[in-house]
């Protein structure tokens, strides 16, 4: 376990059980500040409950969570966002009915007029489409209703408001399906942006790994409940993944043929 | 120009409904000729007033994603708190107060069962609807008593027509204003647009809840009290189920979906007075009331089924 202090999260031999059923068996995965990290791993792997238990949704029958050098035990998911690990979900998050900035603000609307609670859209407005410029998110205008944007922007709208209610690792489940190329690729920049700046860790959980490539600084590969690979983007390729999957593929029709 | 308008029309939910009024309006000025006269307009308020002012506490509730049945038992209940707390020696103003606390304490309690016993509102309030009738008949032994008051008092309270409409459209304008420019409205429509969403970002969906039927409440329990100085009396049996359902079929007609997320009060204000204009046309022009309801519910039919509509072609961005 080098450099320790430079880790914002970390599991140490985390293990989930729900009945006889054990999706998770010994995970240990790190995430260093402003680190980009891919969770690869096929349907069933256990990636969901990796980030459930990330996220606070469950607690783990075993091991230890570690964030910003401090060990914590997630009582619930607001309390994991209190501690700035937000999962971003693309059609949980955002009201359609509302516009682009209310939904940027819900809840943390600055106001004026004290207990009246009079927004401010006009500062609403402003910041919002400061902060979505300079995230590199596209949208014809923040005063549209959500419900008028396509996926993609609805996913790049909530990774925005993500960040800027001073998350500091966010968790993207499948951030780019269903989406178009283009679509597609606007995620992958506004993720590549953060990581530019480096404010904020960002674990991306995908089975389409040729596509979140690109945005990573680390690939994990989990299996079986269990971390089995975990390489630094520039020491692999697409090709070294692909030839791990499709030995998978290959030991799995074996193993059912005999 | 014209298709601006259009669009205007299309984009707009209460334009719609505006633009029936006002079409209404004509038809009944040239078959009646004395429709848009000062005694009319007078006649007019009387059928909308307390329906808008009831219709607009119902429209908060509906965005926010439930239902509130009981208003129309709220409205007959709270006239006779304060005409009891009066004859117990209370000042007129303050009995008033006291009426409206304990329609809000109706409020409360739909608002606390449904969010806390997890009841859909439907029923949480289909049960208070009959309880409190119930206990509006028990307290006044069923007999009908009078307000007291001084008449300006009176007049002012809804006695005259143009205070009645006056309150109604005050009232729209500062629920309207509450809805689209404060917090509490934007939380109201987040937490009827998506009530997990609102969850996770952190809003207390329960106490908006609970505080949207409390203000329904306190307006339906305000609205009996304009119609009572209205018309002089208070009546056990007053409004009830029937101006219950017209104030949601103002909110509904008004643009308003029972879906939740979405919703005009000022649509729903002139959904009532549209229903108002109905009512008095035809009772100007010798149409029965039976030939009203069939037309008030022919009118719920189709301005529903463009709502849904228009609805469809505004989230697609073709509007």
């Amino acid at each position: 376990m080098a450099n320790k202090d430079n880790d914002l999260v970390r599991l140490e031999n985390v293990a989930k059980r729900f009945g006889p059923v054990q999706p998770l068996k010994n995970v240990n995965l790190r995430v260093g500040r402003g680190e980009v990290l891919g969770l690869l791993g096929n349907n069933g792997a256990g990636k969901s409950t990796l980030m459930k238990i990330l996220c606070g949704y469950h607690p783990a029958s075993e091991g230890k969570m570690f964030f910003d050098g401090e060990e914590v035990n997630l009582r619930s998911v607001t309390h994991a966002r209190q501690l700035g690990i937000d999962c971003v979900y693309q059609d949980l998050a955002l009201v359609s009915e509302l516009n682009v900035y209310h939904n940027m603000f819900l809840q943390r609307e600055p106001v004026r007029g004290g207990f009246l609670g009079i927004l401010d859209n006009k500062r609403m407005k402003a910041d919002a489409q400061r902060h979505l410029d300079d995230m590199g998110v596209n949208i014809p205008s923040v005063d549209v209703e959500i419900a008028k944007l396509s996926g993609g922007q609805r996913q790049a709208i909530a990774v925005a408001r993500s960040v800027y209610s001073d998350a500091r690792l966010l968790l993207l489940d499948e951030p780019t399906a269903a989406m178009g190329a283009k679509e597609g690729a606007m995620i992958l920049d506004v993720i590549n942006r953060l990581r530019a700046k480096g404010e904020v860790s960002v674990i991306i959980i995908a089975h389409n790994y040729a596509q979140i490539f690109d945005v990573c600084d680390r690939i994990n590969l989990l299996r079986d409940g269990e971390i089995v690979f975990d390489k630094r983007a520039e020491d692999t390729s697409v090709q070294e993944l692909t030839d791990i999957v499709v030995h998978e593929y290959r030991h799995a029709a074996e193993t059912l043929n005999e | 120009m014209l298709s601006r308008i259009g669009g205007i029309a299309l984009r707009r939910r209460e334009a719609s409904i505006f633009v029936a009024g006002c079409l209404l309006v004509l038809y009944f000025q040239f078959t009646t000729s004395v429709f848009v006269s000062y005694d009319n307009i007078g006649t007019l308020t009387q059928y909308a007033g307390a329906t808008a002012v009831l219709a607009a506490g119902e429209v908060m509730v509906l965005i926010c994603g439930e239902l509130d049945l009981s208003i129309g038992m709220v409205y007959a209940l709270s006239p006779f708190l304060m005409y009891f707390a009066q004859q117990a020696g209370v000042p007129l103003v303050f009995a008033i107060i006291l009426g409206l606390m304990g329609a809000a304490l109706v409020g409360l309690i739909n608002g606390l069962i449904t969010t806390l016993l997890k009841l859909p509102s439907f029923v949480t309030t289909l049960g208070t609807l009959f309880l409190i009738n119930g206990f509006t008949l028990v307290i006044s032994g069923g007999f009908p008593v009078q307000p007291e008051s001084s008449q300006a008092f009176a007049n002012v309270m809804g006695g005259n027509a143009y205070f009645l409409i006056g309150w109604a459209i005050v009232i729209a304008l500062i629920l309207q204003y509450v809805l689209t420019q404060t917090r509490w409205g934007l939380h109201t429509i987040a937490v009827g647009g998506n009530l997990d969403g609102s969850t996770e970002a952190g809003i207390k969906v329960k106490s908006i809840k609970i505080r949207n039927f409390m203000l329904c409440s306190t307006l339906a329990g305000f609205a009996g009290m304009l119609d009572c100085f209205r018309i002089g009396s208070i009546d056990p049996l007053a409004g009830g189920n029937e101006i219950m359902f017209m104030a949601i079929a103002s909110a509904v007609i008004g643009g308003t979906l029972l879906t939740g997320g979405v919703g005009t009060i000022i649509g729903a204000l002139f959904g009532a007075i549209v229903l108002g204009i109905l009512k008095d046309g035809f009772t100007l022009s010798g149409v029965s009331a039976y030939t009203f309801d069939m037309i008030l519910g022919g009118a719920i039919i189709v301005t529903m089924t463009i709502n849904v509509h228009l609805n469809r072609l505004r989230e697609r961005g073709r509007v």
